[in-house]
């Protein structure tokens, strides 16, 4: 598991953890049923406070990325296909955003980027 | 029982500076910060919960009980860190904890050897050599060596170098790993309380201006920047306070929502710090500071 917080992002911290757990599990970096560290032991290795990292894991189980067990902790969830499938289809969009951003400030056109993303989809 | 410290309606008057009817809940398992200029009457509270005052009228209850009538059963729990150094200056760091040391039932020799090995504490050397930061040091290892559930401390960072400070919240943030355990800590060092703190509670002439959790807080407000002709007697309105310079204004608000309507990208829009938020609060009444 790997967290990296910054101080200066406009993101909440909390938000922070949330986006780069999901990530993580969403990945298969993190594997269903994978114990989480406490909420106190996150909080004092990231040297922050623990109604962040309390808000963090609440907002993640609302989600059903993790189930916590009273008395044991915070798994990883089972998280349920289609739901994985919806979120990787929002990376998609998302980076594909990022890409036609980029293509406009050069000024490239729509039929150019059909083009390109057909080729780049043979290839791989 | 979840709350360690209740403190309600707590008033105590001197000639020249009052403490106002204050309200303060702390929640077990928590660090809550408790921040205010010089003077605005962190220490006469901290003076009040220790019971080293007498309070005019209000209540303090500590683990659920009168602070006044339990004073030395609550004691025993508490483990006290004060900005000035307490202890006799001609003694040896052993020889005072072996005056401290049977005040308290519950006083484990094993935790405080582990904790003069961590901070490396010379324990033959006498207090009026050590250094402010291992004094400061010594003082957490007598708090901490008694099982003490509430931590209070005064100003334990004024005065200090920031590897000290960041040693400190980290031993903080160690003892709670429990989660009956909790810490008041007094500072006008926001920046130490920017990442650690769950609450926050905020004085300024002996009233209360903020009590609550530290993210809510930092959410709650915005710095908005932007130039000196957007601003109207309309619009300042929903500034808790301005500064203007030559070039500009910089303004805190509580109100982000009505700050994005009324100006648009035309502004920037920051994060605060706490430090930010206390300087535009208590800077209110006081228009202008310059030199002569």
């Amino acid at each position: 598991m790997n967290i990296i917080i910054s101080n200066t992002s406009d993101e909440p911290i909390y938000l922070q953890i949330v986006t780069q757990l999901k990530e993580q599990i969403v990945k298969g970096e993190l594997v269903e049923s994978q114990p989480l560290p406490s909420i106190r032991n996150l909080a004092k290795e990231l040297k922050i406070s623990v109604i962040t990292t309390k808000r963090a894991y609440d907002e993640l189980e609302n989600e059903g990325f993790i189930v916590t067990v009273a008395g044991k902790g915070s798994y990883v969830a089972a998280i349920n296909k289609e739901m994985f499938r919806e979120t990787k289809v929002k990376m998609v969009e998302k980076k594909m955003a990022d890409a036609i951003n980029t293509a406009k400030l050069v000024g490239l056109t729509l039929e150019e980027l059909q083009d390109m993303l057909k080729i780049i989809y043979e290839e791989w | 029982m979840n709350n360690i410290m209740e403190i309600a309606n707590l008033s105590k008057s001197y000639k020249d500076f009052s403490l106002k009817g204050i309200n303060i809940t702390l929640e077990k398992g928590y660090i809550m910060g408790f921040i205010g200029p010089n003077g605005s009457g962190k220490s006469t509270t901290i003076k009040l919960i220790m019971n080293l005052i007498k309070k005019d009228s209000g209540e303090i209850k500590i683990f659920g009980l009168d602070n006044e009538s339990n004073n030395i059963s609550i004691k025993e729990r508490i483990g006290f860190v004060y900005d000035e150094n307490y202890f006799y200056e001609e003694l040896t760091v052993k020889e005072m904890k072996n005056v401290i040391r049977p005040f308290y039932s519950k006083w484990d020799e094993g935790t405080f050897n582990s904790y003069v090995k961590d901070f490396g504490l010379p324990l033959n050397k006498e207090i009026k050599h050590l250094s402010k930061g291992m004094k400061m040091k010594f003082s957490l290892a007598i708090a901490l060596s008694h099982q003490a559930e509430l931590l209070i401390m005064d100003e334990p960072t004024s005065g200090l170098d920031p590897l000290i400070r960041a040693e400190l919240l980290d031993v903080l943030q160690s003892l709670l790993q429990d989660e009956n355990k909790s810490i008041f800590f007094s500072t006008h060092i926001t920046s130490d309380l920017d990442k650690v703190a769950d609450f926050i509670t905020f004085i300024h002439n002996g009233e209360i201006i903020l009590s609550q959790a530290k993210d809510e807080i930092l959410e709650e407000h915005c710095i908005v920047k932007g130039k000196i002709k957007q601003l109207n007697t309309h619009n300042q309105g929903n500034f808790i306070g301005i500064k203007q310079n030559s070039f500009g204004f910089e303004g805190l608000s509580t109100n982000k929502r009505e700050i994005m309507k009324q100006f648009g990208d035309s502004v920037m829009i920051e994060k605060p710090t706490l430090e930010d938020i206390m300087v535009y609060y208590t800077r209110r009444s006081e228009h202008h500071v310059s030199s002569y």
